[in-house]
């Protein structure tokens, strides 16, 4: 877990420190050295308005990094709340959460989100929320069968006993109980939120230009595949760092508990 | 005019009219060139469906000896390459792959076509091959890395378990028992896990699709979606949610027959 936690911290630590870590402005143009390949001056190039890629880069781990940690706490909050809900009342309401579940996951996330981005031009922080509400629908299955596991235990009942309402076992008895599990889920979400940002800024209805995000700086190097590769490769490099440690704390997560 | 055209009625009205035409077949007329939703779509669905059955074939071709020799292996060399390489390619945003291979192998090497179904005006069947070559490279990729974690824990789990200690203490030979009675028992959650990745197929053929220009259900989408041409968004999100239903029910199928305890249950 080590590694992977540490190029996560060491990318968010870059994205707060982006004005001392970067040595130009990410939108400061300089026509004279447009397309410029990688060099000693500008680490990772320049781009079609000579604007330093990796201090775009740097700047735009704030956004992407940000709409995927926080996408991932809205999803997680939304899912915690349906989850917890059905898994302690059971019944005819976990039945119909769980079926409103199954059906927002029959919809391909994508798509989706490309058609609402197009309707509702998000900010920044709408992205987060889009994201985030589109998301909830795994952790809300886990948090759901986690809860149904220890609803049946006795340390719950005595909680009852002792005269605790509804609200209170939930909160102080259930979910501290499905940390774990939630730890997990979390982290997956935050690759997920952090791919679905791409993706969607890639298709040009995500973060929109000057403000770069990894995913709209990909959407801008398209056009320039076969001059200028080092467009393509740099952010889309940080995109899988970044998941792929997320992903990989997640998983020890998920082997230590199951261990 | 708005009373003509219904738009005068509460939203879930017009919703259910249009579900119900929908329903019988009746998809309406695109925004942008006002030809029928349902013949855009006929006309594109076959290149989709071209790009989706190779890109799951060779998906199941990757996964199976991946996931049950991993599992084998556990711990050694090939697990831990296929374990890093399949936790790439979860993660790995689809598109970018997809510019990827087309930087390496389009514009660097020049070995294959970045882009389309067939070289303008119409091409032999190498040619098409050429065209399918990347497009269904970035699907199937993604789909087995998926479908290879899967496989790996439940071949693990399957492994360990005693039918399988007996059925070597009998002295079966080791390919028999693991392809013949391990094998089958694995299968199973892979299937029913598997089903959750439909939706993400979707995704794929859509990002991929457009990548590559495929002219197919995905980039008819993004083409759609730029002329905020809704009808045609509607009607391919309406039938994909479709699809993915389908697809669940399809694989609650063959987990049963995979595994007769789930159709007992």
């Amino acid at each position: 877990m080590r590694l992977p936690a540490l190029v996560l911290a060491s990318l968010v630590a870059a994205a707060i420190a982006a004005p001392l870590v970067a040595p130009y402005a990410p939108e400061q143009i300089d026509l004279a050295r447009r397309r410029e390949a990688p060099s000693a001056i500008h680490l990772f190039g320049t781009d079609e308005l000579g604007r330093d890629v990796f201090s775009r880069i740097v700047f735009g781990a704030r956004v992407s990094l940000a709409v995927g940690l926080l996408s991932a706490v809205v999803a997680g909050a939304c899912g915690i709340a349906v989850g917890g809900t059905a898994g302690y009342a059971g019944g005819a309401i976990d039945a119909a959460l769980m079926r409103v579940t199954d059906a927002m996951l029959a919809i391909p996330r994508l798509p989706l989100l490309m058609i609402a981005a197009v309707v509702l031009q998000p900010s920044v922080a709408r992205l987060i929320l889009l994201i985030g509400v589109a998301g909830w629908m795994e952790m809300a299955r886990v948090v759901r069968a986690e809860c149904r596991a220890l609803v049946g235990k006795g340390f719950v009942e005595s909680a009852h006993a002792a005269g605790a309402g509804h609200a209170r076992v939930v909160i102080r008895h259930l979910l501290p109980n499905t940390a774990q599990a939630v730890a997990v889920s979390l982290t997956l979400a935050v690759a997920r939120g952090i791919l679905l940002e791409s993706a969607l800024s890639f298709f040009g209805v995500g973060v929109r230009p000057p403000a770069a995000s990894w995913g709209n700086m990909l959407y801008e190097a398209q056009s320039a595949l076969g001059t200028e590769p080092w467009l393509a490769i740099a952010p889309g490099v940080c995109i899988l760092l970044t998941t792929v440690s997320a992903n990989a704390i997640g998983d020890r997560l998920a082997s230590r508990s199951s261990s | 005019m708005r009373r003509a055209l219904g738009l005068d009625r509460p939203l879930w009205q017009q919703y259910w009219t249009w579900l119900l035409a929908f329903a019988r077949g009746d998809w309406g007329y695109s925004f942008s060139d006002g030809r029928p939703v349902a013949a855009r779509i006929f006309e594109r669905m076959p290149a989709t469906l071209e790009l989706v059955g190779v890109s799951l074939l060779c998906a199941v071709a990757l996964t199976l000896p991946a996931g049950i020799l991993a599992a084998l292996r556990r711990g050694r060399w090939f697990d831990r390459v296929t374990t890093i390489a399949s936790m790439a390619g979860i993660s790995v945003p689809g598109f970018w792959l997809g510019l990827l291979l087309q930087m390496i192998f389009a514009v660097g090497l020049g070995w294959l076509p970045s882009s389309g179904r067939t070289t303008p005006g119409g091409g032999d069947f190498i040619d098409h091959l050429q065209h399918l070559v990347l497009p269904a490279a970035v699907l199937a990729i993604v789909l087995a890395s998926s479908w290879s974690r899967y496989l790996r824990g439940s071949m693990l789990d399957t492994l360990s378990l005693p039918f399988i200690v007996s059925a070597r203490a009998r002295g079966l030979p080791a390919r028999r028992v693991v392809l013949r009675h391990a094998l089958r028992h694995a299968l199973g959650p892979l299937v029913a896990v598997a089903t959750v990745d439909a939706a993400l197929l979707v995704s794929g053929a859509v990002v991929t699709e457009s990548v590559f220009a495929w002219p197919g259900l995905g980039s008819l989408f993004t083409e759609a979606l730029a002329r905020r041409d809704y009808t045609v968004l509607m009607a391919l999100l309406m039938l994909s949610a479709t699809a993915v239903v389908a697809f669940n029910v399809v694989a609650d199928f063959a987990h049963a027959a995979i595994d007769p305890r789930v159709a007992a249950s």
